[in-house]
């Protein structure tokens, strides 16, 4: 019982890591990117590479992986996302999916369809006993970095001036410019930023989750219930949002296995209905 | 038009007459059915690829209903494209309806049943959850035909489709000239309802809708019921087409549940350009003809050129892809000497 919490807790802790770039970028420029995911198999692929090939330590691949991601992402805003924050959402969608589908076929012709996995060193693997409940120790450490970074990022957000740049600049755009904020420098730094966090979200999750050319369109679902349900507005709201689909779907899947993801679903839906503006949105959320 | 100090002077055979001119018949949409009647001659050995096109171009007309004609975005409209195609699945397997026609209708019927429900899911929130709310009934449909094996085949698919001949007389054959007669005709009379409901004052009414929510309730436009009364319409459109694949496929599988179906059908739309019935049809064939050329070249990779296809189109500007249509449209004014009469 406590090791599922456990599971739980670490999916969901990996979820928001992947997911909150997402959130930002939604609550900051209203932006709806499906290609999210192919930022954070771009961080999965990176991980493999460097440590299957090249022999790059494990841990030391992983801040790599985030700096190549968000380099990625830093380019693609730029150069292609930047046209299209004034269009309308059926462009945003079509422009993403485009994206994906590309994502996905190139992948599967440079890397190949199957999945694929990274060599874990020694002390990362097995599990040990603590009061009694299983402990894995990769979970552990995917606990352990996403919590000190979700606190960093917290701390970035309540106490920096960029942090504070960032949520005038999500709160209302137009002010912020007014205040001679450069929200589109804010922005690009942001959107960066989060590509890296999926980036990284995806080289620790290769392990977990999987990794395979259609990741994107897989986990797109994911990324997109943990924004809704938790709102855009803040990141604790895609937080406590990650950590309930975290432990959600590893419960359901433990006890109701023929459910699949069925109950994920039911419940993303029944949300949606009763708080369309997301779980932990403030009431006067745009 | 006549400007609103002049109101008073309308009379409803004036506006009757506005409606009359909008639903004529322009030359080139003549010209266009014809051709597509045409290809029954002249293209016997295309009719298997044909059919398929017929039936894409009936699930994307029954897309641009509510994106072209409400404004509504769905990432999952393969829902009802796979629900339909289930309900006929299994009305000709268990050999409850096996006269084709009449399986159509009730598939039509059973599946306006669930746009209705689904319908007021819809209603709620803004463009990113109708995206998600879309995108999770298809998702929880998949995940039901999957579960339920027993009654739906699962992951094999649904097999051992009974299928009557047409009509009681034409059987379907292994060239698919039946299916495609069958699949033609079908797309024709529902494109005739489509046509005749887009052009009545329900029609436009949608558009105002579609334009702005808040002054079409101004003008006492019921905005929830409008868009309630669409979205089933497409909704059976759509699982008219799924059951028109299951019955001249003779199969039915959870893959018409995938998201990629959905999105495939986004693009079809966006070729050929919303907000006219047309846009479909015209997306379709192009859309497979491209499909079977790309597919030809780079068979594995055809989702590579179909992402670059999306990408370029929204980058170039949808305005300008489906501005391509636009002399054609000027040339059908022109061409129609009745409406230059009316004017002068």
């Amino acid at each position: 019982m406590l090791t599922i919490l456990f599971d739980g807790i670490a999916y969901g802790m990996l979820l928001f890591v992947l997911a909150c770039g997402l959130a930002v970028t939604l609550g900051l420029m209203n932006f709806v990117n499906l290609a999210h995911g192919a930022f954070a198999m771009a961080g999965g692929y990176i991980t493999v590479t460097l440590v299957n090939r090249l022999g790059v330590p494990f841990l030391l691949s992983l801040p790599l992986a985030f700096l190549a991601s968000a380099a990625i992402g830093l380019v693609f805003e730029r150069t292609l996302y930047v046209h299209l924050y004034r269009k309308p959402h059926l462009d945003q969608v079509l422009f993403t999916i485009g994206l994906v589908f590309m994502a996905v076929a190139a992948l599967d012709y440079v890397m190949g369809s199957s999945q694929v996995y990274v060599q874990l060193p020694e002390y990362l693997r097995g599990r040990f006993d603590v009061f009694g409940v299983g402990v894995g120790r990769y979970r552990l450490l995917i606990i352990v970095v996403c919590g000190l970074l979700t606190i960093a990022l917290q701390l970035i957000l309540s106490k920096t001036r960029f942090g504070a740049r960032l949520r005038a600049a999500v709160d209302d755009e137009r002010v912020a410019r007014g205040m001679g904020i450069n929200v589109n420098r804010v922005f690009a730094l942001t959107f960066a930023f989060g590509s890296g966090l999926a980036g990284l979200g995806g080289a620790l999750g290769v392990e977990m989750l999987g990794l395979d050319p259609t990741f994107p369109l897989k986990f797109m679902i994911y990324f997109l219930i943990v924004v809704t349900v938790g709102g855009t507005s803040s990141i604790t709201g895609p937080f406590f949002a990650s950590l309930l689909l975290g432990i959600g779907d590893v419960a359901g899947k433990y006890y109701v296995p023929t459910l699949g993801a069925f109950v994920i679903y039911t419940i993303m839906i029944v949300v949606l209905l009763w708080r369309p503006q997301g779980l932990f949105a403030r009431s006067a959320a745009r | 038009m006549n400007s609103p100090v002049k109101t008073k002077s309308v009379t409803a055979s004036d506006v009757s007459g506005l409606f009359a001119a909008r639903a004529r018949w322009h030359p080139l949409e003549i010209i266009f059915w014809l051709a597509a009647f045409s290809t029954i001659f002249l293209l016997p050995s295309k009719h298997l690829i044909l059919t398929e096109i017929a039936i894409l171009a009936l699930f994307a007309l029954s897309l641009d209903l509510i994106l072209g004609y409400a404004g509504i975005i769905s990432l999952g409209h393969a829902a009802f494209f796979g629900f339909g195609a289930y309900v006929a699945g299994l009305l000709g397997k268990n050999g409850i309806i096996t006269e084709p026609l009449l399986a159509l209708i009730v598939s039509g019927l059973a599946t306006s049943v669930l746009g209705f429900v689904t319908s007021f899911l819809v209603l709620r929130g803004s463009d990113l959850t109708r995206l998600m709310v879309t995108l999770g009934i298809a998702l929880m449909l998949r995940e039901l035909a999957n579960r339920y094996r027993d009654i739906t085949g699962g992951a094999d698919g649904l097999q051992g489709i009974v299928v009557d001949p047409v009509f009681g007389m034409f059987r379907f054959d292994i060239f698919g000239h039946t299916a495609f007669y069958y699949s033609l005709g079908v797309l024709f009379v529902l494109f005739l309802i489509a046509r005749r409901i887009v052009n009545s004052p329900f029609g436009l009414s949608l558009r105002a809708v579609k334009a702005n929510p808040l002054r079409a309730s101004a003008i006492s436009i019921s905005v929830d019921g409008r868009l309630v009364a669409i979205y089933t319409l497409a909704a059976a459109y759509a699982g008219i087409a799924g059951a028109l694949l299951t019955q001249t496929q003779a199969f039915a599988s959870l893959a018409y549940f995938d998201f990629d179906r959905s999105a495939d059908l986004l693009l079809v739309l966006i070729i050929g350009g919303t907000g006219y019935l047309y846009g479909g049809l015209i997306g379709a064939v192009v859309f497979k003809v491209l499909h079977d050329y790309l597919s030809i070249l780079t068979p594995q990779y055809w989702l590579f050129w179909m992402g670059l296809l999306l990408v370029l189109i929204v980058l170039v500007g949808r305005e300008r892809i489906t501005g391509w249509t636009t002399p054609l449209r000027d040339l059908a004014s022109r061409l129609d000497w009745r409406a230059r009469s009316k004017k002068s």
